[in-house]
């Protein structure tokens, strides 16, 4: 694509002293927007994601203030509220699932980190890389237009082709995300657009974990953190493509009829749910894995002890990658499927909770009697087990067949997932950033608003959350925008909640943006990590390492680093056999 | 698109990547990448597998019966073809492996061939398919919302477009009200300059059956046998098929393999089942559709190798862009072995 200015910017003065950083070693626009370099891909990945995740985060508050009273709220007209309150919904949940959560983790720090773990100068096929961000950031305006045209819609009372919101639910489940007037056909092409960005960068990860490993790096000398990109790379490229196809169809539904899903021209809508679910099923899994291995680095590091059970952490992850394909059935375990396939898959959702819980007993056996600090990434792993356990333990409720007739489509499931994707996922890329953003950017955080945030969020996230398990046992369902009175208890410490959650987000966002302007320089090991990112400077040069790293060694054996008051960060001790 | 990019690498005289330490680590990277590409194709496509077999499974008769209007005969041939460029492809990075830029230059020519060929032959069968008003969509005449007149009723080509919009907006109004029969007799403009075609193509309802236009059609067709394209319920022994080859007496029967079996055809069909007909053409379009497009990418793939293989940059320390644009190939070619079977040979 841009040959000739990738090997200008490459042309690498020698072997200098201290080469210039990523950061750097080029400058003005167009270095970062044809780089081929994995950490400017990361960091462009970074803010194109936030901007996303805000985008996704408006909307929730949005929804959540309509949900503060019974009755319209935001807006008089009930008609009218009802309809926002459906845009509202589907629109966060499609932006915070399809741009925000799956990406999040694999996009930002795997796509930063993972080569240099591996001592890589790059992943293993860095345009494929500039192109799955270009795919994700075209995927993005494709939403970007759906909310465009339904707020033009809105506003000028017009009827846009192709445009107007989106109102189905984040799903698209037929026969109404077929005859919806609202941006459906955009929205799909969006996410299968997405999809590609998504499979490439799993195709890229796969090759590199592969083919780019230094010598002495067995599969089992890998840091945990890459085992769960591998996991998660083999669900980007086994569903991905399963859910492109499952949304090339719905568009040919929709445009030309072809009647597949649709009862009335001989179709069956069943088979949508079971196409959604093979691929949105697994997809759950891009979403926990990695957020996964950032736990399994950040609990040992920041309580510098060695990992326990590193085999069955690893096993697990590739467990929970090829258990997630089969238990798809029981998002439908309402939809009329057979009672026989009910209960298989009941079976089979059991059985994934085993190399979960084998996860979070490893990470609880290596926290016991480490010397654990409780840094910022600490806070948010600790967040992680009690939040993952909380949403693990529900999903078993959710899992029987029994109970999840009751529980089915009520605020019960829709806390669920957010203590799972939210308490999970996101509380695991706060950990991952906060762990990471040293060697990133360079900078340390501030301790403090670090502190301040983690609290906010976590209340926040508790107050919104927990008491949606209450009002949906009692029988509230989701996607309604209206509710009888005995809920206005539940929905209103829901939405204040939200924005104290809101609030916690901002204040991490503060700290970020503080760090990068004030924010002490950091040290090259500012944790005493011995995985090989480590062992660069922070941020890294451009090729990574001066010298490629042959032997890793296991990259939880802290016993080498000891602590530099100087820099405030860990160095190797000197008598330390090569 | 991994293909480009993993030759795209080999750019340059030291056509080693900046990230590898060695040729044989790039070379094996590239090809790693490409097979984890295939499988992804193959889930995609798994997809459409999954939902033919579903269908298939459930409306076992509606397949059979709706896949007589499938021509075996250019499928059989494009499957011969599509094996053929397979054939010239792994001759194509023997030579590029030998060194042998003659060969490797003929060898992708004739795959660029092949790739032709099949898209031409396919061309053939879907303007076939066209004129016989079997259609994506609601321009397909089994469809329930299809509407008489909307779409193919003139001579293809001009009005292709503007005829498919019109067929949608019309079965929209129609609702689901218009039922099953509808469907049946649209096709008698198909073939307009014959004019026999529309005498025959008058009879809706649920009886008659909906073929006769479509073989009269066909006999009329001035050319050869091979471009018969749309076989129709030929082979089949009961009341109305037989008339129907009866009517026909010009027409070959490009897949009467086993004419003793008992064979369900579309007028055999109770109302409900031939409601779903269309489906059976829904996924063989969307099929062979997404098939073609990847063809297509092939041949563009094909013939950038073409023009880098007579700028003479390949050799036996370079040919792994050939190598991999042939897996790719294959892969097509073998979705392709699948498909034939699966929709032109169902018993």
């Amino acid at each position: 694509m841009t040959t000739s200015t990738d090997t200008s910017a490459r042309a690498r003065p020698g072997e200098k002293a201290s080469p210039p950083s990523y950061l750097e070693h080029s400058k003005g626009i167009r270095s970062w927007l044809f780089t081929i370099d994995h950490k400017r891909i990361g960091v462009m990945y970074l803010w194109a994601v936030l901007g996303a995740f805000l985008l996704g985060g408006l909307f929730a508050l949005l929804l959540r203030t309509e949900l503060m009273n019974p009755g319209p709220t935001l807006i008089a007209d009930e008609t009218k509220a009802w309809d926002f309150y459906n845009h509202m919904f589907t629109l966060h949940g499609a932006v915070m699932v399809f741009l925000f959560v799956i990406p999040a983790i694999p996009a930002i720090l795997g796509n930063f980190i993972l080569p240099i773990m591996l001592g890589a100068k790059d992943v293993a096929f860095p345009r494929l890389n500039l192109l799955s961000f270009y795919l994700y950031s075209l995927g993005g305006l494709f939403f970007v237009w759906v909310l465009l045209s339904g707020v033009i819609e809105a506003g000028l009372d017009i009827d846009l082709p192709g445009g107007g919101g989106l109102d189905t639910g984040w799903t698209f489940y037929t026969p109404y995300s077929t005859s919806s007037s609202s941006g459906v056909t955009a929205a799909t092409l969006g996410a299968f657009i997405l999809g590609f960005s998504s499979i490439l960068t799993g195709l890229n990860f796969i090759s590199s974990i592969h083919m780019l490993r230094p010598e002495g790096m067995t599969w089992f000398r890998m840091p945990l953190m890459l085992w769960a990109l591998y996991g998660t790379s083999i669900i980007q490229i086994l569903a991905t493509p399963v859910l492109a196809i499952t949304l090339l169809l719905l568009v040919a539904e929709r445009t030309l009829k072809v009647g597949i899903f649709d009862p009335a021209l001989g179709g069956d809508p069943v088979l949508y749910q079971h196409f959604f679910w093979f691929y949105s099923h697994p997809a759950v899994y891009i979403m926990i894995l990695p957020g996964m291995g950032i736990l399994s680095e950040v609990i040992s590091i920041h309580s510098r002890k060695h990992i326990f059970g590193y085999r069955f952490i690893a096993y697990s992850s590739i467990a929970i990658a090829l258990l997630g394909f089969l238990v798809w059935g029981h998002h439908m375990f309402t939809s009329g499927q057979s009672a026989l396939a009910n209960a298989i898959f009941s079976l089979l959702t059991f059985s994934v909770s085993i190399p979960s819980a084998i996860k979070v007993f490893n990470w609880l056996a290596t926290l016991y009697k480490g010397a654990i600090a409780l840094s910022t990434p600490m806070l948010y792993a600790l967040g992680f087990i009690l939040l993952f356990t909380i949403g693990g333990l529900t999903g078993l409720f959710l899992g029987a067949l029994s109970v999840d007739i009751h529980f089915h489509d009520t605020y019960f499931i829709v806390a669920h997932f957010h203590y799972v994707m939210m308490g999970s996922t996101l509380f695991a890329f706060l950990s991952g950033m906060y762990h990471w953003w040293p060697k990133i950017f360079g900078k340390m955080t501030s301790p403090r608003l670090g502190w301040i945030g983690a609290v906010l969020v976590f209340v926040g996230f508790n107050l919104t959350f927990f008491v949606q398990f209450v009002a949906g046992s009692q029988g509230m369902p989701r996607r309604y925008a209206n509710y009888p009175e005995q809920f206005t208890i539940y929905h209103q410490i829901s939405t204040i909640g939200a924005f104290v959650l809101g609030l916690g987000l901002f204040v991490v966002l503060a700290d970020w943006l503080w760090s990068l302007r004030w924010g002490k320089k950091a040290p090259a090991n500012p944790w005493g990590g011995n995985s090989l990112e480590w062992h660069c400077a922070s941020p890294p040069p451009l090729e990574n390492f001066a010298i490629a790293p042959t032997d890793a060694g296991d990259p939880y054996r802290f016993d080498d680093w000891v602590r530099d008051e100087e820099t405030g960060g860990y160095v190797k001790r000197q008598e330390s056999p090569a | 698109m991994s293909a480009h990019d993993g030759s795209h690498h080999e750019d340059g005289s030291p056509h080693l990547a900046h990230h590898f330490d060695s040729t044989t680590q790039q070379f094996d990277t590239v090809k790693l990448g490409m097979w984890v590409f295939l499988a992804t194709e193959i889930l995609m496509f798994g997809g459409l597998f999954c939902a033919y077999a579903v269908y298939r499974r459930n409306h076992p008769e509606v397949f059979e019966a709706a896949h007589f209007y499938l021509d075996t005969t250019l499928g059989a041939i494009n499957t011969a073809v599509l094996i053929s460029s397979s054939l010239t492809m792994a001759w194509a990075v023997r030579c590029a492996q030998l060194g042998q830029k003659k060969g490797l230059v003929l060898c992708l020519s004739l795959t660029i061939l092949g790739g032709f060929g099949f898209m031409g032959i396919k061309t053939v069968e879907y303007s076939h398919k066209w004129h016989a008003g079997i259609w994506m969509g609601t321009s397909n005449r089994f469809h329930p919302l299809h509407v008489e007149g909307g779409g193919h009723g003139t001579e293809a080509g001009a009005g292709s477009h503007t005829g498919t919009g019109a067929a949608t907006h019309a079965g929209t109004e129609a609702g689901t009200g218009t039922g099953s029969e509808t469907g049946s007799g649209t096709a008698s403009g198909t073939e307009s300059g014959t004019g026999a075609a529309s005498a025959t193509g008058t009879a809706p309802g649920a009886s008659p059956p909906p073929a006769p236009d479509l073989l009269v059609a066909d006999v009329a067709r001035p050319s050869g046998p091979e471009h018969t394209s749309i076989p129709l319920p030929s082979r089949g022994e009961s009341g109305l098929s037989a008339l129907l080859v009866d009517a026909d007496p010009g027409h070959t029967t490009s897949g009467a393999l086993e004419g003793g079996k008992h064979e369900v055809h579309v007028e055999d069909l109770a109302d409900g089942d031939r409601r779903r007909v269309h489906i059976f053409f829904q996924i063989y379009f969307l099929m062979t559709g997404l098939h073609g497009i990847h063809v297509l990418v092939g041949m563009g793939l094909l013939t950038w190798l073409l023009i880098r293989s007579i700028a003479g940059v390949f050799g036996p320390r370079r040919f792994n862009a050939v190598e991999i644009v042939g897996l790719y190939w294959h892969l097509v070619d073998l979705i392709w072995i699948f498909l034939f079977p699966l929709l032109y040979l169902i018993h």
